[in-house]
Parts: structure tokens; sequence; C-alpha cells
């Protein structure tokens, strides 16, 4: 059977198995719709996290990204699981025991204020936009790869899907289907990086075989080889980086301060019964996460050499471009690779200085990583099925988020107080109808920049929520004044930082320009202390917040008497 | 008020804020120290045929932070049965 057959094949039976889950799983009552009743097992609840999120830009393009960047890589990788530390240690007992569904619930009530909320909910919309448009693309680059459909047909179909089980199931059913589609990812993601490491290194787990000696009986170390092959195509080092130090530091904090403040991993831990389990499901989240985040720079090294072998050929005198192995030229319908004969050899050559002939985009590099080391055709299919997994489940999550802010926070909370339970889940429903037609729109013409709109989005997270929320628990007499003035100037400082550089004056956008040499993408941290300075200072003029409010900070910091997310 | 006193709670919250600045030192120290700041330093090391500074970077502070969690999760577990505010 060919790639493409095998393609349909595995991703239609995944895609019937996430459809009997819905169906199987359908969500009766707003609370079953909104945090799948409370009575979803620690475990489960953290593969279904994991799945939630590991988005199509861990699982497509972050090994990609690692591959070309070596060292510098580290900032995902320390960022996005670290930023799972700080959650799971600072806010996700304590949000649990406070028991409402949502961020912008925490922050309207612990700063007794509907300014806040209202803020908390524009923050949490905008956020979960930017992303679901970036899943909607993955969804879409994969298809018209692999079923060689148009890119607007694979969107198509991937928001039909979401939007089937998303708006049936809600989020018991979602939870539930992202469990298969965890399974799914990771066989993806494992077997052919198993396969790699064995023909690279000889090694089975790709971890060990990633500083191992390789297997073609040089017994040069894996590492020291990329860095040799850098070193004589003009690269730097692989494991030394480009970027300054500061910057790597204010990056990987921003990341990791931006993903503890996603909405829609947070409302995961609402999900599980007790605080006793919240705590233990963000444990095993991460454990499930590590797996696929330990794997990455391994695949990344093992991809960057087995492409620089290829293209260059074993001899580092190029390939012949006649000769040229099937990736490259299926990857050239795509526009996703070019080849440009400068010298007019005939041959490819890969290089960081003037001698490079070859275009490679990043994000392929998951993908093709299979067809580059010959594995059989069903392999890649699974990838393929991985890919699409890890969009979906990110999607539905962040689906539901979009729907719930608008139905719970905007029209119950706020417009329409007295709409019945049955009314709040149909327009639930209705806004997420809306989301996935949205989304899919920015899916088929997305904005030429998605990557700092992703940005964008990470720095605002950062330098609004999380002190929010960090000061609400840990800091008793923090009163409104001070947390709204401190969310709107983190924000106002963060957002226009990155709009001079990266949408008025890109020119502009170099390291000598750059406040302590921050790059836009890490200015979310220097916001976020900002953020912190002012509210201190703001709160310290200002009257105390009231008893009851305090009474209830004391009570969110034990978990005795949790009970379960309550319905308003 | 579940505290048999006032001072129970103060003394629990102590406690745990205590036990949260520890873990967050080693996540500090681990993915700001060893994985950035001190990688030049840590890079002379050589560990497994990996560089340590590196390892930290792309794959220690991960594994740490794994561990960090679950010391957190039975800390915390034996601090509230200590005070009593466990669920029931």
């Amino acid at each position: 059977m060919d790639i493409r057959t095998w393609t349909f094949l595995i991703v239609g039976l995944s895609f019937v198995l996430y459809i009997g889950i819905a169906i199987y799983c359908r969500a009766g009552s707003t609370k079953e719709f909104y945090v799948a009743g409370g009575g979803v097992h620690p475990v489960v609840n953290g593969m279904a996290t994991a799945a939630d999120w590991m988005s199509a830009a861990s699982f497509i393009s972050m090994a990609g990204l690692i591959s070309f960047m070596g060292y510098d890589g580290a900032v995902y990788l320390m960022g996005w699981t670290g930023g799972y530390v700080l959650l799971a240690l600072c806010l996700a007992p304590y949000l649990r025991k406070f028991g409402k569904f949502t961020v912008p619930d925490f922050i309207g009530d612990r700063y007794y204020s509907q300014t806040a909320r209202t803020v908390a909910v524009i923050c949490a919309i905008f956020v979960s936009f930017t992303y679901v448009a970036g899943q909607m693309r993955g969804v879409g680059v994969v298809f018209s790869r692999f079923l060689e459909v148009d890119i607007t047909t694979g969107v198509l179909l991937g928001m039909a899907i979401v939007f089937f089980y998303a708006v049936l199931g809600g989020m018991k059913g979602i939870t539930y289907t992202q469990v298969a589609q965890y399974c799914v990812l990771m066989m993806a993601y494992l077997v052919p990086a198993i396969f790699i490491s064995i023909m690279v290194t000889g090694h089975v787990i790709p971890q060990f075989g990633f500083g191992a000696t390789l297997a073609d009986g040089s017994g040069i170390h894996l590492l020291d080889k990329l860095d040799g092959l850098s070193a004589e195509l003009g690269f730097t080092a692989y494991t030394s980086g480009t970027k300054s130090t500061i910057d790597v530091l204010f990056i990987t904090a921003a990341l990791m301060v931006g993903t503890a403040g996603l909405p829609h991993v947070i409302v995961r831990f609402f999900t599980v019964p007790k605080v006793k389990d919240a705590r233990k499901s963000a444990g095993w989240a991460l454990i499930f996460i590590a797996v696929l985040y330990t794997t990455a720079p391994a695949v990344a090294g093992f991809a960057r050499l087995n492409m620089i072998n290829t293209i260059n050929g074993a001899d580092s005198q190029g390939t012949e471009y006649s000769k040229a192995p099937a990736w490259v030229t299926n990857w050239e319908k795509t526009g996703l690779i070019g080849w440009e004969d400068k010298n007019s050899d005939g041959r490819m050559f890969y290089a960081g200085d003037d001698r490079n002939e070859m275009h490679i985009d990043r994000d392929i590099m998951v993908l093709a990583n299979p067809e580059i080391a010959n594995l059989p055709a069903w392999v890649i299919a699974l990838v393929a099925a991985g890919g699409v997994a890890a969009a979906l489940s990110t999607s539905a999550g962040l689906l539901l988020v979009i729907s719930t802010s608008i139905s719970h926070d905007l029209l119950k909370r706020n417009l329409m107080p007295n709409i019945s339970d049955k009314m709040e889940l149909r327009y639930a429903r209705g806004a997420a109808a809306v989301a996935v037609c949205i989304a899919g729109y920015l899916g088929i013409n997305p904005p030429g920049f998605v990557a700092q709109v992703v940005a964008f989005a990470f720095g605002l997270a950062a330098s609004s929520f999380f002190p929010a929320i960090i000061l609400g628990i840990f800091y008793k007499r923090m009163n409104k004044y001070g947390a709204i003035s401190g969310m709107v100037s983190g924000l106002l400082f963060t957002a226009s930082y990155i709009v001079y550089f990266k949408f008025i004056n890109p020119a502009a956008s170099t390291p000598e320009n750059w406040w302590f040499g921050v790059s836009p993408e890490g200015i979310g941290t220097l916001g976020m202390l900002v953020n912190f300075a002012i509210a201190g200072l703001v709160c310290r003029f200002t009257p105390a917040p009231p008893q009851d409010v305090q009474d209830m900070v004391e009570s969110i910091r034990y978990p005795q008497g949790a009970g379960e997310a309550q319905v308003h | 008020m579940a505290f048999h006193s006032k001072e129970l709670a103060k003394a629990y919250w102590r406690e745990n804020v205590k036990l949260l600045l520890s873990l967050l030192f080693i996540w500090a120290l681990v993915s700001f120290g060893f994985g950035i700041l001190l990688v030049d330093v840590l890079n002379q090391i050589q560990f497994f045929g990996f560089k340590l500074g590196f390892w930290f970077a792309q794959q220690g502070a991960i594994y740490t932070f794994v561990v960090l969690i679950f010391v957190y999760v039975y800390k915390m577990n034996r601090l509230d049965e200590k005070y009593d505010v466990q669920e029931d």
C-alpha cells in the first residue's frame, strides 16, 4: 500500500474513534459540558491535559525549530515544561479549591469587580483565538501534504470534526477523546523516533541515543558530529546558541509564565474531584508531556544529521538533484522546500554561508523525518494521524474555553444573569459553532504573521493573568485597584513593545535596539515585573479588600471542604 | 474555620510557602542556573556523551521538573494531614 492509502486508513480510523467516544460521553448538563462533572480520575485527567497542552506547535514544529536552533531550542523545552511546575505548585490546587469554572471567574470574584472580570474575559478570548487559528493551520498542512487535498479542504475537514465532538460532548467528551488522542500522538512521535535512534546510534531509547556514539563505527558522538558538521558548513556549533544569555533567560521565563497563565490548561484542574487530585493530576500530566519533550531534542539531532547527510551526500560534495530522494521532490510540491542551483553543478548543497542552495521550512522536519530515514509507509501515515490528533485535541480545549467565556462569563455573569442552565448550554454550543467558523477562516486565510501573534499571546498571558492570579492567592491585602492597574499597565507595556518591534517598525528589531537586549518574544517577563511593581505600589495607597474577600482567600489556602466545582 | 486555631492556620500557610520556595529554588537552579547562566561552565564537563550544560537545558531540567511536582504532592499531602485539613 502507498503512503496515501495508509494515511486515509489510519487518520480515518482515528476519527471514527474520536467521534465514537464523543457520542458515548454526551454531555447532559452545563456542569458536564464545562468541567466534566468534576468526576475524572487524576491519571486520565493528566493524560487529557497533556494532549490539551501539546499542540500542533509542539508536535509538528518544535523538533524542527530545535534542529535549526540547536542549543537555543532549549527555550521552548524548558519554557513550556517549566511553566507547568509553576502551574502545579502555585496555581492549580488553589484554583481547584476556589471551585469555579473559569479564570475570569476567579479574577472577577477575587477582585470583586466586573471590570476585572471583563478584562480577563477579553484576554482569555484573545489568547484562545490566537492559538486555535494556528492549530487549524496545522491540520491544513498535514492534510494537504498527506491526503493531497488543498489546504482549504483540509481545514474544513478539521473544523467539522472538532465542531462535532467539542459541541456535542463538552468537557466530558473532550476529556476522553483527548486520552485517545494522546495515545495516537505519542505513538506517532515515538515509533519513528525509536526507529531512527536505532538506525543512527543503535540505541532503542532516543534520549540515550542522543548522547551516544554513531552506529557507523566511527566512534564519534552524535553531538560532536553535529558540532563538527556545523563548523564545516558555516553554522554556529549545535551545542551553543546564537542568542545572548539575557535573551535566552527572558524568553524562557516569558514562556514559563505565559504557559502557566493559559486559560485552557488551567481549566483542566477543575475537572478532578479533589484538591489532592488536582495536585497529582498536574504531576501525571507533566510525565506524559515530558515523554514528548525529552524525545523532541533527540529527534531534532537525528533529523539534522540525516538531512545534512542526504542533501550534501556522505562525502559532503552535494547530492545530484536528478538523484534527489523522493521526500525532497514531494515537499518541493508544497513549496516548503526549495532548491536553487547557484553554482550550476546540478547538485544540492546545504550550508550556513553563501554556498547554501537550499531553502528548507522548519515546520516540515518532524513530518518529513520518517521519509528522510526511509521508514515504511505506515509509519509516515501514523505521523500524519499524530499531527492531526495534536491539533484537534488542543483546538477542542480552546474552543471550549471560548464558548465558556462567552456563555458563562460574558452572558450569564454580565449581560443576562437570569438565563436558565439549559439556555446557557445552548448559548455555549452556539458560541462554539461561531468560534469554530472564525478559527477555520483564520486557518484558511492566516494573518501573514502567525508567529508574531503567538508571541503576542504569550506576552499578554504572562504580563496580565499570571501576576493577578498569583497575587490573588499569595497576597491577601491585594485589592482591585492594584490588580486592575497592574494588569492594564503590564498589558499595555508588553503590547506596545511587541507592536512596535513586530508591526510598526520590524526593521528596528535587532539586539542593539532592544531594551536590555530583550527580544519581543521575551518582553512578557519584563511586562510581568511591571505588573507586579505597579500592583504592589497602587495597593499600598488604596483601601484593603472587603472582609468576605479576605476570608475567601483564607479558605482557598487549604484543601478541606473543596467539594465539586460549583454552578452559580 | 477548618483550623483549630488562627495560629495553626498561620503555621500551616508558613510551612506551605516554605516548601514552595524551596522547590521553586531548585526549579530556578536547574533551568535558569544550570541550563542558561552556568551553561558554559558546565559544558566543560562531559556527561554520558553530552556536554553537561547542554544536557540540563534540553533534558535534565525537564526530568527535574517531574520529580519536583511529585515531591510537592507527597509533602503537601503529609502537611494537610499534620494540620488535619485534608479532604474527607
